[in-house]
């Protein structure tokens, strides 16, 4: 239902030297978070905007579950698709309940079905209903309306959602604190998420796969790991710092190298980590605690160890 | 002192004359704000169209107001009409501009959202921009009401009744007292007209209602989340 497909998607605007966005072409899994990533001026945002037609391509064309979105009525595609801007899209003349239920309205909810999906995501987005509902946008900070722009992009349960830059004009603090709760609500919600950042450190954190724009065009399309790990050319080596052996182990999980070992062979007294923390914390945690090694625990039962060597073996590997 | 002592005497006199210039200012602004609400949204909407349509109207705000009176007797005849069709052509300028102005001061982000989740124009319209420009809007019916009011007295010499009914009987009578009674209610008037309007501009101003908003659900002392 939510799978995008891009077929050799250009835009040429009138009057440029060069198009916006050239021949891009790729599939985008139902469920999944992907983020589009590059820098000012490379055509990601006019990309992201072509799926809900704010932009129409001069070229190629873009499916939405199999279906030409240009085959859809513009409004009706749009009612269907959640979309958060940065920062100012809330309406500053509605109250929060108001601007959460614009699209339900549209789409002709009665009454009280949207103001129980409003009291819901106020309540997913941790704004609780009760004491938010009323207010202005302009009473809240920036971290809480952009949260209000999630639980309105969410309201009316689209299987697409598109965010522009949306945690950009944030205090890094409130951005990160904002980027988890995404990783947390993708969990639940699992919709399909396009993404445009060009901070590298928020795509890594937050993709299933990303794709590396330059210039218009699609440099590379992978899962963050092997973006770091085999960037497809120097331009994308060195947009992501490749180069950076910390970075990477901020992505790959202590199970994926650790040496599996059952319980009782285990040293007793030796620190702590689960499976699924990453690398650069094992690391942060031998490096304080003076310890050898690792135990690595899964669902709170020891499974294995983890040693320094290990980690230098996996940016070894890495870098080969 | 004079002018008091007149109204006072004749207090029916000076309601029935109230009451017509009031009915004047009145029905100018509904006709005047029924041709300049889609005419200034056309131009905010066409830049194109800003330069003639505001010089146009500009210019006619220029033509004095017994000149423009005079031009439009022979088609609308002696009588309240012609005087209406002439504060309408006059308020226009204010009208559209302050439209136009409240249209253009909406952040365009705010506008590409609510196309991007799925409003048609009319919708996008109704819901978002005239609610965001009515404050700027409504500021210009208040100026509109009080140019109209001051301009409705000229309108007595062309048979078209109101307060500047006092005031040319007051001069062809050489009675001070009924000239000074027109000036004081005039003025009276387009004080009362400003300051309920501008009431009404403030009702409706968002920053206003947040006020209440936050009367109604004190701030203070509550941790701010992010």
């Amino acid at each position: 239902m939510g799978a995008i497909r891009f077929e050799t998607v250009s835009k040429q605007f009138p009057g440029m030297p060069r198009p916006a966005v050239d021949s891009c072409s790729f599939d985008v899994e139902e469920g999944s978070l992907v983020v589009l990533l590059g820098p000012s001026g490379c055509g990601k945002t006019t990309l992201l905007k072509m799926v809900n037609r704010l932009v129409e391509p001069t070229e190629g064309t873009i499916y939405l579950a199999d279906t030409d979105i240009r085959q859809m009525n513009v409004n009706t595609l749009r009612r269907h698709i959640g979309y958060v801007i940065q920062q100012t899209g809330l309406f500053p003349h509605m109250t929060v309940a108001e601007n959460v239920s614009v699209v339900p309205r549209l789409l002709g909810w009665d009454r009280e079905r949207t103001r129980e999906r409003v009291d819901e995501l106020l309540d997913l987005v941790e704004l609780p209903s009760a004491e938010y509902r009323d207010r202005y946008p302009s009473q809240m900070s920036g971290g809480q309306q952009q949260r209000v722009g999630v639980a309105r992009a969410l309201a009316g349960d689209p299987q697409v959602i598109l965010m522009d830059e949306p945690f950009g004009a944030i205090d890094a603090i409130t951005r990160a604190g904002l980027q988890n709760e995404l990783v947390m609500l993708q969990r639940q919600v699992r919709k399909t998420i396009l993404f445009v950042t060009h901070d590298v450190e928020e795509a890594l954190y937050l993709a299933d796969k990303i794709v590396v724009m330059r210039k218009g065009q699609v440099v590379q399309y992978d899962t963050p790991f092997r973006i770091l790990t085999q960037p497809a050319d120097n331009f994308v080596a060195e947009l992501v710092g490749a180069d950076d052996m910390v970075r990477h182990l901020s992505l790959i999980r202590v199970e994926a190298v650790m040496t599996a070992m059952p319980a009782h062979d285990l040293p007793a007294g030796q620190p702590v980590v689960s499976g699924t923390d990453h690398l650069r914390h094992a690391l942060s945690l031998l490096l304080r605690s003076g310890a050898s090694a690792l135990t690595v625990t899964e669902n709170g039962q020891a499974v294995g160890v983890l040693t320094l060597d290990h980690i230098r073996h996996s940016t070894g590997q890495a870098s080969a | 002192m004079s002018g008091l002592r007149y109204v006072a005497n004749n207090p029916d006199v000076v309601l029935a004359l109230l009451w017509q210039h009031l009915s004047i200012v009145a029905i100018t602004l509904l006709i005047a704000t029924a041709i300049a609400l889609p005419l200034g949204v056309l131009v905010a909407r066409y830049r194109r169209l800003a330069t003639p349509v505001l010089g146009v109207l500009g210019m006619l705000y220029t033509i004095p107001s017994i000149a423009l009176m005079i031009f439009l007797l022979p088609f609308f005849g002696l009588n309240r009409r012609s005087v209406i069709v002439a504060l309408v052509i006059y308020t226009q300028i204010i009208l559209v501009r302050n439209v136009v102005a409240g249209l253009q001061a909406i952040d365009p982000a705010i506008l590409e959202a609510a196309s991007g989740m799925g409003m048609n124009g009319w919708q996008r319209l109704w819901r978002v921009q005239l609610p965001l420009a009515l404050p700027v809007i409504l500021a210009g019916e208040r100026i509109a009401a009080v140019v109209a009011t001051a301009i409705a007295t000229i309108g007595a010499k062309f048979n078209g009744g109101g307060l500047g009914v006092l005031l040319f009987d007051g001069i062809a009578q050489n009675r001070y007292d009924k000239i000074l009674a027109g000036s004081i209610v005039v003025a009276l008037l387009a004080l009362v007209l400003n300051r309920g309007l501008l009431r009404l501009e403030r009702t409706f101003a968002t920053s206003e209602r947040i006020q209440r908003a936050e009367k109604q659900r004190p701030l203070a002392g509550e941790p701010l989340r992010t």
